[in-house]
């Protein structure tokens, strides 16, 4: 955790350099008649933020947060392990939107998560990762009226089907 | 009488078909989400927002507001049959209601924490139509610079009072407010911290992106990796005879602790950084200071459950005040709400009552009716819901991903923003790690598109000269309270080093 809280310190303090020079291209300064100019809120924000992560360093020097005096790991072996399998899972949900539209991706994650993570029997992972896409489809598409992504052109006669269902 | 007569007219219209049904959904809903461990109402509100585009904004916030009390109750029952509190805000009930349950008297603390929180809700209540319009006359004469003063005292109070680590509350809310400034800047309109040119943040950062980002996917990376999925329920059994039975004796033995919950949980709510969690813990804290028997608490005493319970149904209604009067969120959840009513079309504030009395008084009558209902629905289903507590995690996870992902996408319709939602979570689960807070960012990214201009009108108005944040009779006093506050943590350090040399 020592070791952690100074490296998000830096990150942190590299992020705030950057959101000031980011800022920076609009003015930062007063402008007359038109009062501060476009960059300062966000600019003198981000100096703010720099300074605070220089006074965190300190801290962590004087070790006198906890994370800096902790000698605990900031992960261990089943925090990594969760994180790379449900981050991971996560993220090939999200990639997979563009692909399999957000129902079949939604699929795909229900059968990962709760088939192969979780264990479950193969009745109750199905019928979840069959019933809750069509719940959340004739909800946002035929209730609501929020098209979902549709993923490649290969999904369309499947949602023209369903389509037929809602109009 | 005339509040009367408007309190009358809302409580009406929150019973009229839709809205009645809303009230109880939400509230059953809210039950659900405030007792599974790892969510909260923040949660509740944040992944459910987006499906409240459905129906008008009146009904859409009762429904909101629903949730929000019903996870109000709901926490209770995780705190005393897991002993792992719902949300942050059940924290203090475990304390007692933990042993209550594991002594075989899980019925008498849940019966406890229902009524106490009924209690306080309805006390909460009544000050809220008491205080409400009186704070939202005075705030009608409010010009830009006591808006910015006000702002900067809600962010004050997290510094002065939320309790964490003064630099990383800092950085929290004003990394919050750089992100509310991201897309294009409001007065010359330029783009504006459009990073690496990506199209995605001339849009800007939607509010609900980083908070279902925190609430939704961080929150549960955290509990999965803190709880490790051992979770155990103790047995409740439930009858009528038995619940009237614990009635008695849960408010006979907790009395103290409901009134000091109920009173003390509203004004401690009404701050913007304190809120529930610092609301109950204080209550308890109390409760246990004037107890006859204060050795009974810890080891499964009734007051010990009123008192948390009492004060965190009072908070979550107290912070709801300076949301309507002020246009101040009062807690997260509340800051959520707010940007929810943005959303929606509506600016809240002072000239809500005016224009929009209808909605405000809407509301206020809902929040009478879902305490009623939360109560009822609380004390039918709590065998119900201890049931549904058995649901595996690895169950409920996916559940709650797949509505953080569906909702951050239906916020704005824009795959850029799901992942944004995505790096907000794995950023915040890190973040938390820490101990950086996240709650102010969230206030902060609200709040924002209000700061910023309301800041730069004041200037202009001044010629630049920050003494107008001085000068004028509302905005001053506000923003000196603001200074102490910011400065409070330094006279504390001041104080214990002065304290340590003289020891020495």
């Amino acid at each position: 955790m020592r070791l952690g809280e100074i490296i998000t310190a830096g990150v942190l303090a590299l992020l705030s350099i950057y959101l000031m020079v980011k800022s920076s291209e609009l003015e930062i300064g007063y402008i007359s008649g038109e009062g501060p100019g476009g960059g300062a809120w966000p600019f003198w924000l981000s100096a703010i933020m720099l300074i605070c992560t220089g006074v965190i360093a300190y801290n962590w020097y004087k070790r006198t947060s906890p994370p800096s005096q902790s000698t605990e790991p900031l992960l261990d072996r089943y925090g990594w392990m969760m994180l790379l399998k449900v981050g991971g899972g996560l993220f090939l949900f999200i990639a997979l939107i563009d692909v399999i539209s957000m129902y079949g991706a939604m699929a795909v994650f229900l059968i990962y998560y709760v088939g192969f993570l979780g264990r479950h029997s193969w009745f109750l992972t199905l019928s979840l990762a069959i019933i809750l896409p069509i719940v959340f489809f004739f909800f946002f598409e035929g209730l609501m009226r929020i098209t979902m992504p549709k993923g490649l052109p290969f999904t369309e006669p499947f949602f023209n089907v369903m389509y037929e269902i809602i109009y | 009488m005339e509040i009367l007569g408007l309190l009358g007219d809302g409580m009406w219209l929150s019973l009229q078909p839709l809205n009645l049904m809303l009230i109880l959904i939400g509230v059953t809903l809210g039950l659900f989400i405030g007792a599974m461990p790892g969510l909260g109402s923040v949660n509740g509100v944040a992944i459910l927002l987006p499906v409240t585009f459905l129906v008008p904004p009146g009904s859409a916030i009762i429904f909101l507001a629903a949730i929000y009390y019903g996870a109000m109750y709901g926490g209770a029952i995780s705190s005393i049959t897991l002993g792992i509190p719902g949300a942050s805000t059940a924290v203090a009930t475990t304390f007692d209601g933990r042993p209550l349950a594991l002594n075989g008297r899980a019925s008498l603390a849940l019966v406890t924490a229902a009524i106490a929180s009924f209690i306080g809700g309805t006390v909460a209540n009544i000050l809220f139509t008491l205080f409400a319009p009186v704070l939202a006359s005075v705030a009608l004469n409010f010009g830009p610079p006591e808006i910015f003063a006000l702002m900067l005292l809600a962010f004050a109070t997290f510094v002065g009072l939320g309790g964490d680590d003064i630099p990383k509350t800092i950085f929290s809310i004003c990394i919050g407010l750089v992100f509310a400034a991201v897309g294009f800047d409001q007065i010359s309109g330029a783009p504006r911290l459009v990073f690496f040119d990506i199209s995605g943040f001339l849009h800007g950062i939607n509010f609900l992106v980083l908070a279902i980002g925190v609430y939704g996917i961080g929150e549960m990376l955290w509990t999965l990796d803190s709880t490790r999925g051992k979770i155990t329920s103790s047995e409740a059994k439930m009858s009528f005879k038995g619940i009237v039975a614990d009635s008695k004796e849960g408010m006979k033995r907790g009395w103290k602790g409901t009134t000091v919950g109920s009173f003390l949980g509203f004004f401690v709510g009404i701050l913007p950084a304190a809120g529930a969690t610092p609301g109950s813990l204080m209550s308890y804290g109390v409760t246990k200071m004037i107890a006859k028997n204060p050795q009974e608490f810890g080891k499964g005493h009734p007051g010990g459950v009123a008192a948390p319970e009492a004060a965190n149904n009072s908070a979550s209604t107290g912070s709801m005040l300076p949301m309507l009067t002020l246009g101040i969120p009062g807690s997260p959840t509340t800051a959520i709400l707010l940007g929810g009513m943005v959303i929606w079309g509506l600016t809240p504030g002072p000239r809500m009552f005016v224009d929009q009395s209808e909605f405000v008084w809407g509301l206020i009558g809902s929040f009478y009716v879902s305490n009623f209902f939360a109560l009822a629905i609380n004390l039918a289903f709590i065998p119900l819901f201890i049931w549904m507590l058995r649901m595996p995690f690895t169950v409920l996870a996916p559940l709650i991903f797949v509505l953080s992902v569906v909702g951050g996408f239906a916020a704005t319709r824009d795959m850029h923003d799901v992942w944004l939602m995505l790096g907000f979570g794995l950023g915040a689960f890190f973040l938390r790690k820490f101990d950086y807070p996240l709650a102010p960012a969230v206030l902060a990214i609200v709040l924002g598109p209000i700061a910023e201009p309301t800041l730069r009108q004041s200037l202009l108005l001044s010629s630049g000269d920050p003494a107008i944040f001085f000068n004028r009779p509302i905005a001053g006093p506000i923003t000196i309270a603001a200074i102490i506050l910011i400065l409070l943590p330094l006279f504390k350090v001041i104080r214990d080093k002065m304290r340590t040399r003289n020891a020495a």
